[in-house]
């Protein structure tokens, strides 16, 4: 492919869309002359595609999914999407005024195109596809940490996009309830088909739920490794087969890390 | 399909370009398996949520009634205080009267029916002035808060305003309106906005930024945005400003009423307080007093202490 720059492009130029994401020579400086903090960054998602990318602090990888989100503009490269994508950040962002369901359908309304009633029955469709159906009425500080981000997925759902970024969203939760936000997602990506870009800390994390994995490094951030994950039948963050696979990231992570000391 | 259990990775280049590396598909999951893993995962679900979760405990009732009528409380005390001071005799009855003697002289007006009018007439205006003031505060706020120019301009003006009692207004507003109702509005509007503005602008400075962010992501936009993001998560400062704006109505309307008095006016707390002081009436000048301070109390107690507990406690931050 050719370098090109300019503005984001929303749409694919062509009609045909081979990839859900394309991201080509993206690279973005918050001030001229300033620090490059995305170098250079190129990848495809294809549709229905889960990516885990990985990195340390400083790697860019919330830069990169404000950009993608259309939160923010890359300096230079391009983008191109086949449909607006969702974000989840690492905190729910639930509107306290609202209740879990309200929250819910506020995603819809501002969607359009349902009636009241449509919003309501759909809210309670996604509460419960998220098992939280129960929930309808409770406001978002009755909740745990783990029912708000479920939540929030819900919420994300309701957009009825088909692409999912999401920034760190199980960093602040504990390893329980984390545990089973990874086996609710899976089922939720398994069931929905969605495009997920999912950028954690976390090694494991990214190796449990991701179908590849992607390693930046920091300062500038680029892509410097990707893993294509091949683990057959039901993951878990112990299974030994995912333990393998993230120890070797880890190490290249590692190096990474260690280059900054000097 | 991944094709074999080993190995566990393929590592691949340097970017994430696509370069023809073996089908992504989804996981070869049958809808049967998808919706048995469902059961079992909400079961999981549901337990950890039932021990992360405990019940709110509703306050009893009487706790409540208790907690209302505890104020009567202080109140009685300081009849009896006062009452035990008139009985000394400690001061004449035309510089401290008694309570009964208080009472007698409201009685005296509520039975020749121009109490009742009066409070009626002063909480309507009160009560319009307000009205009037949240609907000209609003936009004002609303743009300040949004448009930073606009803020830097306008802003000290506004904090300057809020500063200056609008009883200061009070001759200036006769001699543009003379003895009218517009001199009274001109002078309750002038106390409330300002306070309005201010609240809603200080309630929009105190928005997380991530409402502000989540907004933008489900596509809140325009008039939306206001409504549905900022408004709501500004709504805890706003309704400081509202109570504040009341309290600068209700005492900028008393300021007004007693110095702009005229028969073309009518009735109001503000003009019967005149009238004990032009007799000499120090009963009437008190009961007028404890009239303003009940109708102040009253609203406080039945129309904001409600909406603000209510928001507190609907958003986690008072139990």
């Amino acid at each position: 492919m050719t370098v090109t720059t300019g503005p984001v492009a929303d749409s694919p130029a062509e009609g045909r869309q081979e990839y859900a994401v394309t991201i080509d020579h993206v690279s973005k400086r918050y001030v001229q002359d300033g620090p490059i903090v995305l170098e250079d960054l190129c990848l495809d998602v294809r549709p229905g595609e889960f990516v885990s990318i990985v990195g340390a602090s400083g790697c860019g990888k919330s830069t990169l999914l404000n950009i993608l989100a259309g939160l923010d503009k890359p300096t230079t490269g391009t983008i191109a999407t086949s449909d607006r994508p969702t974000l989840i950040f690492q905190e729910p962002a639930l509107m306290p005024w609202l209740t879990a369901g309200r929250n819910v359908e506020l995603a819809l309304y501002l969607r359009g195109g349902m009636t009241r009633a449509q919003r309501k029955a759909r809210a309670q469709e996604l509460l419960a596809m998220v098992n939280l159906d129960r929930s309808y009425n409770q406001r978002p500080h009755e909740l745990s940490g783990g029912m708000r981000q479920r939540v929030a997925i819900a919420r994300a759902l309701a957009q009825g996009r088909s692409i999912l970024l999401m920034d760190e969203p199980f960093a602040a939760l504990d390893a329980i309830t984390r545990d089973l936000l990874h086996d609710e997602l899976t089922l939720i990506w398994e069931e929905t088909g969605l495009t997920v870009l999912f950028v954690t800390h976390n090694v494991r994390e990214a190796v449990r739920l991701g179908q590849r994995v992607l390693l930046m490094s920091s300062r500038p951030g680029r892509f410097i490794r990707q893993w294509d994950v091949r683990i057959d039948g039901t993951r878990r963050i112990d299974s030994p087969a995912v333990a393998d696979l993230a120890s070797q990231i880890t190490d290249d992570l590692r190096e990474e890390i260690r280059r900054h000391a000097k | 399909m991944p094709s074999s259990s080993l190995p566990t990775s393929n590592e691949l280049d340097a970017t994430g370009r696509d370069l023809g590396q073996p089908e992504v598909t989804q996981p070869d999951v049958t809808p049967a398996e998808i919706a048995q893993q469902g059961r079992r995962l909400s079961e999981l679900n549901a337990g950890l949520d039932a021990l992360e979760t405990t019940d709110v405990m509703r306050r009893p009732i009487t706790a409540g009634v208790v907690r209302a009528l505890s104020p009567l409380l202080a109140i009685a005390v300081v009849v009896l205080i006062w009452q035990f001071l008139t009985w000394l005799r400690w001061q004449p009855e035309w510089i401290l009267p008694s309570p009964q003697g208080v009472w007698n002289a409201l009685w005296g007006q509520y039975e020749q029916g121009l109490l009742v009018e009066s409070v009626i007439n002063s909480i309507r205006r009160a009560a319009q002035g307000f009205v009037i003031s949240i609907i000209v505060a609003t936009p004002i706020g609303l743009a300040l808060g949004l448009v930073k120019p606009l803020r830097a301009i306008f802003g000290p003006i506004l904090v300057g305003l809020q500063q200056l009692p609008s009883v200061a207004w009070v001759p200036a507003a006769i001699i543009w309106f003379g003895l009218s109702d517009a001199t009274i509005y001109a002078v309750v509007l002038l106390g409330a906005i300002p306070s309005i503005t201010n609240g809603l602008l200080a309630g929009m400075d105190q928005i997380p930024p991530i409402y502000l962010r989540a907004g933008d992501v489900l596509g809140a936009r325009g008039l939306n945005r206001i409504t549905r993001i900022v408004l709501p998560a500004a709504w805890p400062g706003y309704l400081a400003g509202l109570e504040q704006g009341w309290a600068f109505a209700w005492r900028s309307l008393m300021a007004a009423e007693l110095i702009a008095v005229s028969p073309a006016l009518g009735l109001g707390i503000g003009q019967m307080l005149d009238i004990g002081r032009q007799l000499g009436d120090m009963a009437l000048v008190i009961g007028s007093i404890l009239v303003i301070l009940f109708v102040g109390v009253l609203v406080e107690r039945v129309v904001f202490n409600p909406i603000r507990t209510r928001t507190l406690r609907n958003r986690g931050l008072m139990r």
